[in-house]
């Protein structure tokens, strides 16, 4: 119990993000943290291959991982609607990752549905929470000093079964429900993808894209911290005998120079370039690819661009036909 | 690996110019793989670790330190005509390094203060880069260097295959390994996301703000890659981290100041001072 951060509260803000000890007993009070689930299971850096030399050539040996189990407790909505995006890339694509797969198989996840939203949160726009709804073994929500307890797997129900706990009365159930709702109403950000993807095709030649790019560092920390981007490269670490290589795979993201590069010539050369794509692949393309967006509305791109670029408040201004620079620092009012 | 004869192992030399000696120690400090490498190459010019100390012609020079006096502007062409490779090694090579603040100042009256008798120190007044006197074929940020990357590229070499490094930002890195970022966590002006990755981002990983150490993460030299952001990140520090104008020249105008993309954004807020 006492590596649970009791009586923590996490407050973000764009560029911004703080810890406060409120003195409480409220075990869930921080909402999440720097990175959803994505490095359990897409870990930043997975070996893939050691390549050895033999007679005439090489032989290459998978480095599967052998992970042990792993169980999450806290996960939120948005990291799960995170987690079945990035199943549906490893998992459910032609090409089975086997190395998220391995991972993804030990991973046992306790969600807690929320009743407090960030600054930074618009998942209820985005229809991904802030209820838990599939995804978890167990779910969690706070009601004053109880704690709800909802199984969502076989697993989850073996390891409920082994518990003595009593059934929730409907009271409970439905206080829950209404903490859950309020929660989803007290969102200030919301996302407006009502006429996504075409919208944003459509605002190719806008010229927010210029005013953003002033912002913009092309840091990659938004694609960092985002639970669905998935793009990664691959590394080759020689050793000194000439004999051996390991492969490796690693983080990679849309914004750094060598990304947008290819057979002699960078795609993407400016700030403005990269930015575009990742925000049209991430609300848009995305769309067409998976038939989903790629947005589950954690927020984590705003609290952690170190500069508070706000994606909510960039879409609402290119959606906007014709704004020239809008103003900026506020959080976007729906529409 | 075979241990091929003294005749057939490249020749290498480490020679030093205006510099703490740092990036020499580094690798020094590869221990084990000091030895393999002692195995693929001659380590024919190596003072700091060595005084048999031979004559070129050699195959890769790696240079250390920046030009501060005539003799070592002279000392670096006779180097080049030696050297088929030459790599600079570590930010003073590169950009400078600190003793380039000098090249904002009066080295004049530095001499007055410092010295009893200041006729007999013959400097430059200014502190200039490796590239700026020879043609450098590869660069090895860092202050110091990493020793993973100087292995890579020996090897790299060795091999015959065009050395690379990647162009990244540190944040990448801080990112991979776990780090909660200083800046937006802590408020501290951390130069991580205009700055290139290669240290693996130790700075930010101890709770410290990164200064800038492996240069601009694009567009320091010619080639691809623009430069980095530094006026947002500069307006950032000074909008919302309350740093005022010499404090955010100053954050730009350290170890590789003298760097392009950092030079011109501590030149605008020395403007601003």
């Amino acid at each position: 119990m006492s590596d649970l951060p009791i009586g923590w509260r996490d407050h973000q803000e764009p560029g911004r993000y703080r810890l406060e000890q409120t003195g409480s007993q409220d075990i869930f009070g921080v909402v999440h943290g720097p990175q959803s689930l994505k490095p359990f299971v897409f870990a930043p850096r997975e070996p893939l291959l050691q390549i050895e030399r033999t007679k005439g050539g090489f032989a290459a040996h998978p480095a599967l991982p052998h992970p042990e189990q792993i169980a999450v407790i806290g996960a939120r909505a948005c990291d799960l609607a995170g987690l079945a995006i990035q199943d549906r890339i490893f998992l459910n694509d032609a090409y089975r990752d086997p190395y998220y797969a391995a991972r993804r198989d030990e991973l046992f996840v306790i969600a807690v549905n929320c009743t407090r939203a960030l600054s930074t949160c618009f998942c209820a726009s985005m229809e991904t929470g802030p209820r838990a709804k599939t995804g978890f073994d167990l779910a969690l929500t706070k009601v004053d000093d109880m704690l709800l307890i909802e199984a969502g797997s076989e697993a989850g129900s073996g390891l409920l079964s082994e518990l003595s706990l009593s059934p929730a009365h409907e009271n409970l159930i439905d206080e829950a429900a209404r903490c859950i709702e309020a929660c989803a109403r007290s969102q200030v950000r919301q996302l407006d993808h009502a006429r996504l993807p075409q919208a944003l095709y459509d605002a190719h030649d806008h010229p927010r894209w210029d005013e953003v790019a002033g912002r913009c560092l092309a840091c990659a920390n938004c694609t960092m911290v985002c639970p669905t981007c998935f793009c990664h490269t691959v590394e080759e670490t020689p050793d000194l005998s000439n004999q051996q290589t390991a492969h490796a795979r690693l983080w990679d993201s849309c914004f750094t120079q060598e990304h947008g590069y290819i057979h002699g010539k960078n795609i993407r050369p400016t700030i403005k370039d990269r930015y575009r794509m990742w925000l049209t692949h991430k609300l848009a393309s995305w769309i067409d690819q998976f038939g989903m967006s790629g947005c589950v509305g954690c927020g984590r791109c705003i609290t952690w661009c170190p500069v508070g670029i706000d994606l909510t408040e960039e879409l609402s201004a290119l959606l906007t036909s014709d704004s020239r620079s809008s103003v900026v620092g506020s959080p976007v009012e729906g529409t | 690996m075979s241990n091929p004869d003294e005749r057939q192992r490249p020749k290498l030399a480490v020679v030093k110019f205006a510099s703490c000696d740092g990036c020499q120690l580094s690798i020094l400090n590869l221990e084990e793989d000091l030895l393999a490498l002692g195995r693929m190459l001659d380590i024919a010019y190596f003072p700091e670790a060595s005084s048999d100390m031979r004559p070129g012609p050699y195959d890769i020079a790696l240079v250390e330190g920046s030009i501060t006096t005539a003799e070592d502007a002279h000392r670096i062409l006779a180097l080049r005509q030696q050297a088929k490779v030459l790599i600079t090694i570590g930010a003073c090579a590169m950009a400078g390094g600190i003793q380039s603040l000098r090249n904002w100042a009066d080295v004049e009256s530095f001499k007055r203060t410092v010295y009893p008798s200041p006729e007999y120190i013959q400097s430059l007044s200014t502190s200039t880069p490796i590239s700026e006197h020879v043609h450098v074929d590869f660069e090895l940020w860092g202050c110091p260097i990493d020793k993973s990357q100087l292995l890579r590229v020996i090897t790299d070499l060795m091999v015959g295959v065009q050395p690379r490094l990647p162009a990244d930002s540190v944040c990448l890195e801080c990112k991979r390994r776990g780090n909660v970022c200083v800046l937006v966590a802590k408020g501290l002006p951390c130069l991580g996301p205009v700055t290139k990755t290669g240290c693996g981002a130790i700075c930010p990983g101890m709770g410290r703000d990164c200064y800038g150490c492996f240069g601009p993460s694009e567009g320091a030299r010619k080639g691809p890659g623009l430069p980095p952001n530094t006026t947002s990140l500069a307006r950032h520090f000074h909008g919302e981290l309350q740093l005022i104008p010499i404090e955010v020249m100053r954050r730009f105008r350290g170890i590789n100041g003298s760097v392009s993309p950092f030079r011109a954004e501590s030149d605008i807020w020395e403007q601003k001072t």
